[in-house]
């Protein structure tokens, strides 16, 4: 470790410091002048470094000491994560009231975990045994969960002593052969993905609860899908019911550069809502990364990387993680800051030229893998995108498109009509709807292909019948086609539309299955007498 | 601390309000420094940027008649702070926070960084308690609550001040018992319009700060202005359990005072020219409204922007959706149908309605009513498009129900003159219209008969 190597600042533009200090490594974690501000290497050069400082520069000073750690920037995994709300940089919100009030200071934190805390520790394995990276060697016992405590990934050994009973994360509660001691928490650097065994196909359903996505547009376990929507689409409210609703066993909410006022809502909901699953308070399977819009911007870039690490390691654990941030966008404009400050070339739009290229990696995070110790983890992600003046030719959009699954639009036409969720069902899709299908026939009922082809069918109809009813109204269409528009008006406003205010915020997959099959019933019937056909030849037509 | 005091004769360039200053020993980012000219003229500028030894200075004040040679620069080895003391109110200041009423400055009991720190999201208090404006449109249906930043849409020519002086006129807090001020930042006015918020501001009961950046003077200052401001609001609203309401004019001034600074600076332009860190500037601004746990007060934010082009989707307004909690939106159409104020509720929206209305807050049937004029005046909206094709003789009778719906919620719901409304009345108007149209939804019609 260098930690004795010092330097100075030479040049500050923004959140971008050069030093004269040499010897660091590409993504060293460093300390930044007088207040010890956390940066990072993002380039070396013949006769010095530029940083990234993740704090407010201002009062930042020429000549001040910069200091190399060895160490990459990384995130602390371990117990007491969940019901904590963390800033970009993984620092506890909570503690940093306790440090300087109501208003966030630049400050250095030690450690994002309670180290003192003490948790009941029961032990897998027994001295002697041969341990790997990724084995289970105990648990604890965490809120609902049990908490598996595992070898961290680079490392193994034979067990020379195992602790056991009430632990505390400063003491170690393993020691290997190798001289490896294994605590209760190891760190990740977080723009490294964390390794595993291998990577399956997905084939399962996150069920979110939201009609239009779980039957129309459905998300599978270890997939991707955007929400790309204009100012008061609704995209906020989409994902924050999502998280409370979705079936996975944790959640990772990264609210990055979006507003404060909508964080303290989230938290105080998620702390009064009771998880029906374990009869705990929601917050228990939550973590909050947030970094809101008045925050430093870089500490927002980093922002999902702590979220996606925090995600791969409860993943590592065996749970299905979902992770959803709000919004990508704030994270590509923050990465177009620090690209126009370090005086990149820039692409399209001034982003730099490797955005697309630092999403697609950003999203292959996500998957349904088998862990280092053999169990099936999945990531799930829900990301959503706000494009300037709602047009989504936009770069991020775009490649956002090309690297994830499912794509769900949101349409301010049917925001401003009041319709939420505001999807836009003609132009969104979803790429699992075929490997999910198998799923669905089997688990949920036989017709669901039918079905949704019905469904899309009537709503195909009432689009190009809407432009000739605007003409003529709805009297001069034929009674075939009043049927479609009908029964479309049933379909929007009693299935694709939900309240996320009221208890149909959340539906049940069967549930939605009963109210499509009873509408589309309604079709079938008025329909089947006047055409005198069988229901399999109408519907080919 | 420095102990030596240097002047520096070394600015090698000057461009616009940007100095370079070469050779420099010591310099800190944010650092304010004075600039003195020929004939012992004096000006106050920030540190942007330290380049081995180069800063770049940012300058408050008139550039003209400087040169390289007789220029001279002082550090004061301090970042910009504010003096505060609860003294400020009543009292109006320049963008460069001297005195304009003729006043001598307050006695300073405190000073703080104008930047001012970010809130920390999980001090914050979720706003929920209502404002009552005097106006249907906001009231009723797009109801403004405390610690909420809702920005007003307008276009040039429609009747935003007006609409603004009503606001501060009727704005209170139902029943509150704290202290209740104003701070007023004017940001590029223009003297017609200063002199009637002026008239305005000393119409009303309430204390008020003023903040005034004229259309003439410096447009350094006029980033500077907004930022005086909300560290006052912070102070009062924080320290001394007020109610801010901040009321900044026009937003859209703020912005190409953003693009012109950028722009000298030689930074790469995002969308039509605006650099590309404007959201995260605005967003360093809205977002310092709010409330917190360890105060009574609030900081509640309405700033006015001007769409260029009557454009929603114009970088200004569209990145200011994105940060604010909600939009009232001013309509072209209504303003020439006379209607005042001629607000369209169709894309105007709060986001943090739902939290201050209903049982307790304001009233119960609001909700319910909200939804129904929503909804069927939405409906008429819609049918009016289809009556430009057809005609109204060409449509069926209960299409030309809503017709007449949407006419009579534009003249007699949003259209109020200049009278404030209650919210009682605001809700009982709404329930009379519904009725008139048979309009009325069950579960209302239910509740009334229970009374």
């Amino acid at each position: 470790m260098k930690t004795d190597t010092l330097g100075k600042i030479i040049s500050i533009s923004g959140a971008t410091v050069r030093t004269d200090l040499t010897g660091l490594t590409l993504f060293e974690r460093v300390s930044v002048g007088e207040q010890n501000l956390t940066g990072e290497v993002v380039r070396l050069e013949k006769d010095g470094t530029v940083l990234q400082v993740y704090e407010d520069t201002s009062g930042l000073g020429m000549n001040e000491p910069v200091q190399g750690h060895g160490l990459s920037l990384a995130t602390t995994l371990g117990p007491g994560l969940l019901s904590v709300m963390f800033d970009g940089l993984q620092r506890p919100l909570e503690a940093l009231v306790d440090k300087t009030g109501s208003f966030i200071h630049p400050i250095h934190l030690p450690c994002p975990l309670d180290l003192k805390k003490r948790w009941p520790f029961t032990p897998l394995v027994n001295k002697g045994d041969t341990v790997a990276g990724g084995v289970k060697i105990g648990y604890i016992d965490e809120g609902p969960f049990q908490h598996p405590m595992i070898i961290p990934p680079d490392i193994n050994g034979r067990v020379i002593d195992i602790a056991q009973g009430a632990i505390n994360l400063e003491e170690p509660i393993c020691r290997l052969d190798t001289g490896s001691k294994i605590f209760g928490y190891h760190s990740w650097p977080m723009r490294v993905p964390r390794p595993y065994r291998k990577k399956l196909t997905p084939g399962e359903p996150v069920i979110t609860g939201q009609r239009i996505i779980d039957f129309l547009f459905p998300l599978a376990r270890g997939g991707t899908s955007i929400i790309p929507g204009g100012f008061g689409t609704g995209k906020t409210i989409l994902e924050q019911t999502i998280a409370k609703h979705a079936d996975v066993d944790i959640v990772i909410y990264a609210g990055c550069g979006e507003r404060g006022n909508e964080m303290s809502e989230l938290i105080e909901e998620f702390l009064h809502l009771v998880d029906p699953r374990t009869n705990c308070p929601l917050m228990d399977r939550t973590v909050l990364v947030v970094n809101t819009s008045n925050m430093p911007v870089a500490a927002r870039e980093a922002s999902i990387y702590t979220a996606v690490t925090l995600g791969e390691y409860y993943r590592d654990l065996g749970f299905h993680v979902l992770l959803l941030a709000d919004s990508i966008s704030r994270w590509a404009e923050a990465l177009r800051e620090i690209s126009s400050s370090l005086e990149e070339m820039p692409g399209e739009e001034g982003y730099p030229t490797y955005l697309a290229s630092r999403l697609s990696s950003f999203v292959e995070r996500a998957g349904v893998v088998e862990t280092l110790s053999g169990d099936i983890g999945s990531l799930s992600m829900i990301l959503s995108v706000s494009p300037p003046g709602g047009d989504f030719t936009e770069p991020v959009t775009q490649a956002l498109l090309r690297t994830s699954g499912a794509f769900l639009m949101l349409d301010t036409s049917l925001a401003n009509s009041r319709h939420f969720p505001a999807i836009n069902w003609m132009q969104s899709y979803s790429l699992y709807q075929d490997i999910l299908a198998d799923y669905f026939k089997k688990n949920l009922s036989n017709d669901w292909e039918v079905l949704r082809s019905l469904c899309r069918e009537i709503m195909h109809k009432e689009e190009s019948l809407q432009e000739i009813m605007e003409i003529v109204g709805i009297e001069g269409l034929q009674e075939q086609d009043r049927l479609v528009m009908t029964v479309a008006e049933k379909i929007r406003s009693d299935f694709l539309a939900q309240n996320a205010y009221t208890a149909d915020a959340f539906c049940e997959p069967q549930k939605t299955m009963n109210i499509i099959r009873g509408i589309t019933e309604l079709y079938l019937q008025g329909q089947a007498p006047k055409a005198g056909k069988s229901e399999n030849e109408t519907r080919r037509t | 601390m420095r102990l030596a005091e240097h002047k520096y004769r070394t600015t090698s360039k000057i461009a616009g309000q940007l100095l370079y200053v070469e050779n420099i020993h010591a310099a800190r980012i944010g650092e304010v420094v004075k600039v003195i000219g020929p004939r012992d003229i004096s000006f106050e500028g920030e540190i942007l940027e330290i380049v081995k030894g180069n800063i770049l200075i940012q300058l408050f004040g008139e550039t003209r008649g400087l040169n390289t040679e007789n220029v001279e620069i002082v550090f004061t080895d301090t970042i910009r702070h504010v003096p505060l003391s609860t003294d400020i109110l009543g009292r109006r200041f320049n963008g460069s926070f001297t005195p304009l009423d003729g006043l001598p400055m307050f006695y300073a009991s405190e000073w703080r960084p104008a930047r001012g720190y970010p809130i920390n999201p999980v001090a914050r208090l979720r706003p929920e308690e209502f404002i009552e404006t005097g106006i249907s449109a906001i009231d009723g249906l797009n109801t403004l609550v405390k610690g909420q930043k809702l920005p007003i849409f307008s276009c040039a020519g429609l009747p935003a001040k007006e609409l603004v002086a009503q606001i501060l006129q009727n704005a209170r807090l139902r029943e509150s018992t704290k202290k209740f001020a104003v701070i007023f930042v004017a940001l590029g006015l223009t003297f017609r319009e200063y002199s009637f918020y002026l008239q305005a501001l000393q119409n009303i009961e309430s204390e008020f700060v003023a903040i005034i950046n004229m259309a003439d003077d410096p447009v350094m200052e006029r980033l500077m202005a907004p930022r005086f401001a909300l560290t006052v609001a912070e102070f009062l609203a924080f320290d001394h359990d007020m109610d801010i309401l901040v009321l900044v004019t026009d937003m859209t001034n703020y912005c190409d005072a953003l693009r012109e600074i950028s722009n000298a600076r030689k930074e790469l332009p995002g969308r039509r020219g605006y650099p590309g860190y404007m959201y995260s500037d605005l967003a360093s601004l809205y977002e310092r409204a709010g409330r917190i746990r360890d105060s009574q007060g609030s900081i509640t934010m309405i700033p006015v922007i001007t769409m260029p082009e009557d454009d929603i989707t114009h970088p200004i307004p569209d990145l200011t959706g994105y940060i604010t909690e909600g939009q009232i939106v001013l309509s072209r159409e209504l303003h020439q149908q006379g209607v005042f104020p001629p607000v369209d509720v169709l894309p105007s929206l709060s986001r943090l309605m739902q939290k201050g209305i209903g049982t307790g807050r304001t009233r119960e049937d609001h909700r319910d009513l909200a939804n129904q004029l929503y909804k069927n005046y939405a409906k008429g909206r819609e049918l009016k498009k289809l009556e430009a094709i057809v005609g109204r003789e060409g449509m069926a009778e209960t299409d030309q129900l809503f017709l007449d719906f949407a006419t009579v919620f534009e003249n007699e719901f949003i259209h109020q003159e200049k009278q404030a409304r209650s919210i009682y009345k605001t809700l009982d108007k709404a329930l009379q219209i519904l009725e008139r149209f048979n309009l009325v939804p069950d579960n209302l019609k239910k509740k009334k008969t229970e009374i």
